[in-house]
């Protein structure tokens, strides 16, 4: 039996009947960052109470993905009373229950016009702590699965990617190429057989955004698969996850066999010839398969090496054949640009950069977690307002974007707003949306240090700019951060930036100088404060705790 | 390690030679899943690793046959990738993330004590078995961070305390397994 768009509304409509039977609605975040906290126990003990006090019929706990707000979990929230909770333990739940017809409990209230709430636009996240990750007639229920709907039967494959590329959508693994111009070209290719690749290696240290998004609403990437899939005529699908994030990889597996089961995977998909298969691939822990070469190589079993491009996958891709190529986020996008139209989204954000972007907030920050918000919003907004600005009263110091590929923002630039050409222009990246906060304590030369480790035993070492290089540079940073560097090193540090920027054979090598690029630009006192005189004014560095420890 | 590629009779994986083991089943389905094809070898390594810890070099020959992909490029696969392992784990598993995040806020020194303590560096076991120290490179629990892994299950915000307090935990807990399975080497305390 196919299913109709009839079957889907009445799948909606029973579970909005049956969720609107219970008078109270008790969403508990079952998302990494609360599940480590113990929500599970949290949605036990939430269970067994309403079973002690016989609230059975007017009360259903909910496992929903992720509230956003990853700092003060275990998170939960009762619908319809817009009452949140935070940092709730088992044994709240008599109160929690117990408070339902009076007051709510004051000890646990989490302020809903909380600026870390008010200030979001939310799309890409909007179904995250709504729906329950890991039952498809909850994404139903809120609208799943109808873009899919539109897209197949009353519109051409040329109009969804007509809706793409209005909506100004870019990219958002990091580059920011146009996703509409990514589809066409695929969609161009002559060839009988072509594949979408989700690409979910997630590999930038200190970002998170996309393993939120597997975890919380997982139908959505399908959905925005199948969409692709249908505007540039592949008929198979892979989701390349890291095995480094269980939970996803679970979840997808379970989302994936309930979209076969439903029929909104498979042959014949709403009654049209389209058929659209999705697979998932592990990742197995190596950085330079978020490169797209690399990705390929590593689908195919093989080592995950980059090689050179062109051609590029959109034409020449897994196993040769056009591969359309997104990152997670991109995809999660496209069921509202199909629903609402391309124009929709293009009136949201700045005139280059369109849409929202969710980023990773950590570090030295008061309110870690996921968030969303326009396009252009000011960096002073997101961290100050949004992020509760710094904790122990410490001094903003600089936000790191891009992870080891992008620069860092210092506090000069506080009311740029965030978009892809602003922060090029101070020489940092948009990324894949990792924001990571630093305050006076860290010391910058370190944190390039950092990078450059990560970089140097990431690089798959197939070209020696990028092997070579990168250890070349460590080895100087390591030396100037022991209080051994002189002052030429820093001449050699820049030419070898510009040496492995210009000659290496992929991303992962041309970006690797950029961490050491621009905290020279922005903080080469500290460099030379080092040098001079073996001096780190944060006391990160070894030699800056000897000094300490002899003086 | 030989460069042959065993066929798939004369390689009998080697935890346990005499019973045919029910864990290469797991490995057997993974392998039919994909119609054996070699494009299959990272998910049937994966498949491997769970269901035996780490890749023992017999049972990477099993997987070369099975898959009629050379030796050499198992291998190869097998180390490129960070999240392979050739070495048995220990009885437990303390994981502790590299990321940014974490690295801010201080995870390197945590790293740092813990070799100390343990006397052993990230990717080593310690000379009785009992714990293996590893490093992610990133958990994407930011938002807790420090984080660790311990066992499978993630806990965050880690300070030294809580690190050092769980790795004993294991310690002592496992010395009062010992004692109640009479196995205890100090036969005066024990019951």
């Amino acid at each position: 039996m196919t299913l109709t768009i009839e079957n889907l509304q009445e799948i909606a409509k029973t579970e909005t009947d049956v969720l609107e039977s219970y008078r109270y609605r008790i969403n508990v975040c079952v998302a990494a960052g609360c599940l480590s906290c113990g929500s599970d126990a949290v949605k036990a003990s939430l269970e067994e109470e309403i079973r002690r006090q016989g609230k059975e019929k007017a009360c259903r706990v909910r496992a929903v993905g992720c509230l956003g707000l990853c700092a003060v979990g275990p998170l939960i929230d009762i619908s319809p009373l817009n009452v949140a909770y935070q940092g709730v333990q088992p044994s709240d739940a008599p109160d929690i229950i117990g408070s339902l017809t009076g007051a709510p409990v004051s000890r646990l209230l989490l302020p809903t016009d909380h600026p870390f709430f008010s200030r979001q636009k939310k799309i890409v996240l909007e179904n995250c702590g709504i729906v329950e990750p890991e039952r498809i007639e909850s994404y139903i229920a809120a609208g799943g699965y109808e873009a899919l709907y539109q897209a197949l039967r009353q519109m051409s494959p040329r109009q969804v990617i007509d809706d793409v590329t209005a909506s100004g959508l870019r990219g958002r693994g990091g580059a920011g190429f146009p996703t509409g111009l990514k589809w066409t070209t695929v969609y161009k290719a002559q060839q009988a057989d072509k594949y979408v690749v989700c690409n979910a290696d997630e590999g930038d240290p200190g970002a998170f955004m996309d393993r939120s998004v597997l975890e919380s609403d997982p139908h959505r990437v399908i959905e925005g698969m199948a969409i692709a899939g249908y505007a540039v005529g592949a008929s198979r699908g892979y989701i390349y996850v890291r095995a480094e994030y269980p939970l996803a990889v679970e979840r997808l597996r379970r989302a994936i066999k309930q979209a076969k089961q439903l029929g909104v995977l498979g042959e014949n998909i709403f009654n049209t010839p389209f058929a659209f298969d999705i697979q998932l691939r592990l990742g197995a822990g190596a950085f330079v398969c978020g490169e797209e070469t690399a990705l390929i190589a590593s689908i195919e079993g093989r080592l995950g090496r980059p090689r050179p491009r062109p051609p590029f996958p959109a034409e020449f891709g897994l196993w040769g054949c056009p591969t359309l190529i997104n990152n997670v986020e991109t995809i999660a996008n496209i069921a509202p640009i199909v629903r609402r139209g391309g124009d929709w989204f293009a009136g949201i954000g700045t005139e280059k950069s369109k849409g929202t972007k969710v980023f990773a907030l950590a570090g030295k920050i008061n309110n870690t977690g996921l968030i969303e918000v326009p396009m252009g919003t000011p960096l002073r907004e997101i961290v100050f307002d949004i992020g509760g600005g710094i904790p122990a009263g410490r001094r903003f110091k600089a936000v790191q974007t891009g992870g080891p590929s992008g620069g860092c923002v210092p506090a000069q630039f506080l009311d740029m707003p965030m978009d892809y050409e602003s922060l090029k222009d101070v020489g940092a990246i948009m990324g894949s949306g990792g924001m990571i906060v630093m305050d006076d304590g860290a010391c910058m030369v370190d944190v390039a240090k950092f990078f450059m480790e990560f970089c140097m035993s990431e690089s798959c070492g197939k070209c020696v700019p990028c092997r070579v290089g990168t250890a070349q540079l460590f080895g100087i940073l390591e030396r100037i951060t022991a209080g051994d560097a002189k002052i030429e090193d820093i001449d050699t540090l820049k030419e070898l930036c510009d040496l492995v920027g210009a000659a290496s054979l992929c991303g992962l090598g041309q970006t690797a100088p950029n961490p050491v690029k621009s905290t020279l630009r922005y903080f080469e006192n500290e460099y030379m404060a080092h040098i001079r005189r073996h001096h780190c004014e944060a006391g990160v560095c070894a030699m800056g705790k000897a000094r300490e420890d002899t003086a | 390690m030989p460069p042959a590629t065993a066929s798939p009779a004369l390689s009998s994986p080697s935890p346990s030679p005499a019973a045919p083991d029910k864990r290469l089943r797991i490995i057997d389905r993974t392998m039919r899943l994909h119609g054996y094809a070699s494009h299959a070898l990272i998910e049937t390594l994966h498949a491997v690793q769970e269901a035996f810890g780490y890749l023992d070099p017999d049972l990477m020959r099993y997987v070369a046959g099975r898959l009629k992909v050379p030796l050499s490029r198992v291998y190869a696969v097998a180390t490129f990738y960070h999240f392979f392992t050739l070495k048995p784990p220990g009885e437990h598993t303390c994981v502790l993330c590299k990321g940014t995040a974490c690295h801010i806020g201080g995870a390197a020194e945590i790293l740092r004590q813990v070799e100390a303590m343990l006397g052993v560096h990230a990717g080593e076991t310690t000379a009785d078995k009992k714990i293996s120290l590893m490093i992610a490179r990133c958990l994407g629990s930011c938002g807790l961070a420090p984080a660790g892994v311990f066992d499978g299950t993630i806990v965050g915000n880690l300070t030294l305390d809580t690190v050092v307090n769980k790795l004993q935990e294991w310690r002592s807990h496992d010395a009062d397994h010992r004692k109640s399975a009479g196995d205890c080497e100090n036969r005066d305390r024990c019951p």
